[in-house]
């Protein structure tokens, strides 16, 4: 049994329209997502802005309404009772934002902020909060003095670690990191990378690490899905995405990312001319009639692609 | 465009519904009718009785509401019992004096505001701004029924600039020049005393969308265009600041029906609000009443109104 | 040799905080050469935009000291009639995000059209019209009749873009600014942006200055780069020599810590400390020194300047030829 696994996931919004505000259409903006992690893993959901790759990890922990689909988490069916709040899946699933600078509540202190979740799931005396929440700083590299500050004292990679700092609070077990560094400039998104890698083998965490930045996704990534308009497109190993993409999409997803070698300028050029060139001609061969994915065929073991059934 | 324009007039209908039925439930609750205080003490209570079961006064409330919501609709308001004449038509001579009132105090308000807000946002924290800001605090700390009856003390009495009450010079032809004038000239000092203190709202919130729509990042685009910055106030920044405060223009008719209360009363002005507090002391609830749900639709319609305008005005919302 | 387009002699542009003006650019001198890119590179706070805001004179509140000799004539506080007959004309510059950088009430047209207008007064309003749907045909938007008529929030992020490039391109400028042009896109839609740089860069003959943060974009367009740290440039380079042998440790670090999709990395570098702020800037010595203590004092030099290692390989501060990365964090904290 997966870790956590999310079969066939369909979240769908309303459009209003009409003079009574009636719903006259829906946005399908996750719409049949299957995937699985294995605990200790990082898997990266990829794709543009519009893909549904945010949707689908807010689906997971319940801050988007699921139209159908079933989540399983530990074996357990947690599709409903996400909404329930105060669950076990709620103290074991936490999720990271992507915006350091309005994630935090800019009047909360830093040990209000951190200790927030602990006051919802256990009782701890002042003390032992405090002592609690100097661990968890101490654990993301803040000093343990800093518990009075408030956000717009520290700097943007210092405030995600505040982040992360209070998505590890409960000892979670999953972390939905939706688009964790994309805020930050590299050199401080290598300290949070770094960082996040060393407490997931400390506390055994498992990832869904929501992005659109390829060269950190294979960074992270054990496996990657890729979305496009609600659908997934390709699904594998950083490798079978990275080495040997298959869909026309993942071909020109990855063709796009910008080489750091300026001698391969020209051959990149060129390459990605032939890629643009394959994607206009064989864009119906990969999409349907509505511009949208085909199911996922298995190519391999770990590979799985988005293709018309043959025949 | 239009679909906006249906589905914002229907949800008018509801609120108009309640509206009449909180008017009609307040007129239930006053204490007393009209009958009590202003008939002959000597009056036997038995017939008082049976005028009350006459009138219907007695029926449960729901009928009550249908006789009167079905007399509204008919042009019938009731009868007022301190006039001895039909409500319409007290409220037919009073209602275009407010009406020529508001439309004053409006475009003063807007003589006042406009180059006031965008003197005050343009050179925001100089001398001037400062001294704008000033005045706007002033006047939303200052109560308008006291700075009326300052105004009319030194305009109308000490210099004696203006008339001290009425709407019109008696012993004049309707219809003819020296009446119109006369009624100009009796509007003036109750529209501008009541223009100086609600236009601080629209000073403030032109000045803060001016400073706002300063600091966007298209303005630095007009800019490196090569656009002067006469062009780049006049073309980007004014034109995007004024408008939420043409659609502000609906909200300012719900200010000025509170204001005319006060000043029509003060300047001795016949309109509705003169008449409406006349007959708060005077225990004549079919005017009331009457005059509330007036004032309470003139507010529903003013916010349609500021809709309708944004929509008109604003492409995010024109397009859909 | 080719022509010198803009030079850059000792710029200083300072901003006030409370009573005192501190310099976001700090004695900065560069210049850029006709037909040529020059990416000027730094993460947030290192001076990047403010020196672009300073050449197209955008600062309304800044103090800026210094030549910027544009055409060999002075354009640091020139009057702004005289600024203004420059930008949009001969200058042009596209900003990062393409949707707050757009009017918002405006049609497309006449935010493209008000470029025309101001420089060159002569056109019709027909001529104008069909100038503009060509400029729109030309950064690559179909249907240009239906886009001149829209409004910007009716665009796709990527159309927007190319929206902006059109209006800076509009006059046929010799000097054109991108600062941080592709940052708000999708990795595929800023593929394409920069593509169009690069396609119209051919038949336009001007400059660019592509201010930017990820090196992935400074090693796909740039003929030179200029990598910026703390308002000073630390070193520039051709873009070859500069990926193939940096020198000053930030830019060494800064190559490190990328995550690249090409090279399996174990840890990425990370470089210590953060960058301070403008009024906590170090004004003495070199200003990278406290983000590698490890490095001895004396290493560094006292008034660190720029020195050629190889003809145009500039590098400031002697710290770059000791340095190197320690070889565990215990080393790299133990100094410190």
């Amino acid at each position: 049994m997966a870790f956590l696994n999310v079969e066939d996931l369909k979240v769908h919004f309303p459009i209003k329209g009409g003079i009574f505000g009636r719903t006259v259409d829906h946005v399908k903006a996750v719409d049949g997502v299957s995937l699985s992690l294995e605990k200790g893993t990082t898997y990266g959901l990829v794709g543009e802005s519009g893909s549904g790759k945010t949707t689908t990890g807010r689906a997971i922990i319940g801050l988007n309404k699921i139209t159908s689909g079933k989540v399983m988490f530990e074996g357990k069916d947690i599709t409903n009772n996400i909404s329930r709040g105060r669950s076990e899946f709620r103290k074991d699933v936490q999720m990271i934002f992507q915006d350091p600078y309005s994630s935090l509540n800019p009047k909360k202190r830093v040990i209000d902020i951190v200790a927030e979740p602990l006051r919802n799931y256990e009782k701890l005396s002042k003390k032992e909060e405090k002592i609690r929440v100097q661990e968890l700083l101490e654990l993301v590299g803040l000093s343990p003095e800093s518990i009075l500050k408030y956000p717009h004292e520290f700097s943007g990679g210092q405030r995600q670690r505040i982040g992360i700092a209070r998505a590890i609070a409960l000892k979670p077990k999953l972390i939905i990191a939706d688009e964790p560094v994309s805020a930050l400039d590299v050199s401080v998104q290598a300290q949070v990378l770094n960082f996040m890698q060393d407490i997931q083998k400390e506390l055994d965490l498992t990832y869904l690490f929501i992005g659109h930045d390829l060269g950190v996704i294979k960074h992270m990534c054990d496996n990657i899905g890729i979305m496009y308009k609600g659908r997934y497109v390709e699904e594998g190993t950083a490798d079978d995405i990275f080495s040997n993409p298959q869909h026309i999409y993942t071909k020109r997803l990855v063709a796009a990312i910008p080489d750091i070698d300026p001698r391969k300028r020209q051959e990149q050029h060129e390459f990605r001319q032939e890629v643009k060139a394959e994607y206009e001609q064989s864009y119906n061969d990969y999409f349907d009639d509505e511009g949208l994915a085909y199911p996922l065929q298995p190519v391999s073991d770990t590979h799985r692609v988005a293709l018309p059934e043959k025949g | 465009m239009w679909k906006f324009t249906v589905r914002r007039i229907l949800i008018m209908i509801p609120q108009i519904i309640l509206l009449s039925v909180l008017v009609f439930i307040m007129a239930k609750m006053m204490p007393g009718d009209a009958l009590s205080g202003m008939v002959d003490p000597n009056v036997d209570p038995e017939r008082l009785d049976e005028i009350r079961e006459n009138l219907g006064w007695n029926d449960p409330w729901h009928i009550q509401y249908a006789d009167w919501v079905g007399g509204v609709f008919q042009g019938d308001l009731g009868q007022s019992f301190r006039f001895k004449m039909p409500v319409t038509e007290i409220i037919g001579q009073r209602i275009v004096n407010t009406f020529w009132l508001s439309v004053a105090t409006l475009v003063f308000t807007y003589l006042i505001s406009i180059p006031l807000g965008i003197t005050s946002g343009r050179y925001n924290d100089s001398l001037l701004d400062q001294a704008i800001t000033s005045y706007t605090y002033i006047g939303f700390a200052t109560p308008l029924f006291i700075f009326a009856l300052v105004m009319l003390w030194v305009f109308g009495f000490m210099l004696g600039w203006f008339p001290t009450s009425g709407s019109v010079a008696p012993g004049l032809e309707p219809g003819t020049f020296e009446y119109v004038m006369s009624k100009i000239y009796h509007l003036i000092l109750p529209a501008f005393s009541m223009a100086l203190i609600t236009t601080v709202n629209t000073v403030q919130y032109l000045r803060s969308e001016i400073i706002d729509t300063k600091q966007k990042d298209f303005i630095l685009t007009a800019r490196a265009k090569g656009a002067s910055e006469s062009r780049v106030y006049n073309r980007h920044i004014l034109r995007n600041s004024l408008l939420p405060i043409a659609a502000f223009f609906g909200f300012e008719i719900t200010g000025l029906i509170g204001g005319t209360v006060f000043v029509e009363n003060i300047f001795g002005y016949p309109g509705m609000g003169q008449l409406f507090l006349e007959s708060i002391t005077l225990r004549d609830y079919s005017v009331v009443t009457s005059v509330v749900l007036l004032f309470g639709i003139a507010s529903i319609l003013g916010a349609l109104l500021s809709d309708i305008i944004l929509s008109l005005v604003d492409p995010r919302i024109r397009i859909k | 040799m080719s022509e010198k387009l803009l030079e850059i002699k000792n710029l200083k542009t300072s901003f006030r905080i409370k009573d005192d003006y501190y310099a976001a650019v700090d004695n900065l001198s560069l210049s850029v050469n006709k037909n040529e890119v020059l990416a000027v590179v730094g993460e947030s706070g290192c001076g990047k935009s403010a020196l672009a805001f300073s050449v197209m004179g955008l600062h309304t509140r800044a103090k800026i000291e210094g030549n910027i000799l544009f055409k060999d004539h002075d354009i640091a506080n020139i009057s702004s009639n005289d600024l203004n007959n420059l930008r949009g004309n001969e200058m042009g510059m596209i900003f990062q995000d393409p949707l707050t950088s757009l009017n918002p009430l405006m049609e497309i047209g006449d935010q493209i059209g008000e470029t025309l207008i101001l420089h060159n007064k002569d056109l019709s309003a027909e001529k104008r019209k069909e100038k503009i749907i060509g400029l729109l045909d030309k950064v690559g938007i179909p249907r240009p009749e239906r886009v001149y008529k829209q409004f910007p929030h009716e665009l796709s992020g990527g159309m927007r873009q190319r929206v902006m490039i059109a209006m800076a391109i509009a006059n046929e400028p010799e000097l054109l600014i991108a600062d941080e042009p592709t940052t708000a896109l999708d990795v595929t839609i800023q593929s394409q942006i920069l593509e169009l740089i690069n396609e119209l860069k051919e038949d336009m003959n001007a400059g660019i200055v592509l201010i930017t943060h990820d090196l992935g974009v400074v090693a796909e367009m740039a003929d030179r780069v200029a990598v910026m740290y703390a308002g000073q440039i630390v070193e520039i380079a051709d873009v070859h020599t500069l990926f193939e042998s940096p020198k000053h440790p930030y830019t060494r670090s800064l190559l490190n810590s990328v995550p690249n999709a090409d090279k399996a990395q174990d840890k990425l570098h990370v470089i210590q400390g953060i960058v301070p702020a403008l009024q906590n800037l170090p004004r003495e010595g070199c200003r990278f020194k406290a983000r590698i203590p490890w490095v001895d004092d004396s290493e560094h030099e006292e008034n660190p300047e720029l020195h050629e290692v190889t003809p145009g390989h500039f590098v400031r501060c002697t710290c770059y030829k000791h340095f190197d990365f320690p070889e565990s964090k215990e080393e790299q904290h133990g100094i410190s």
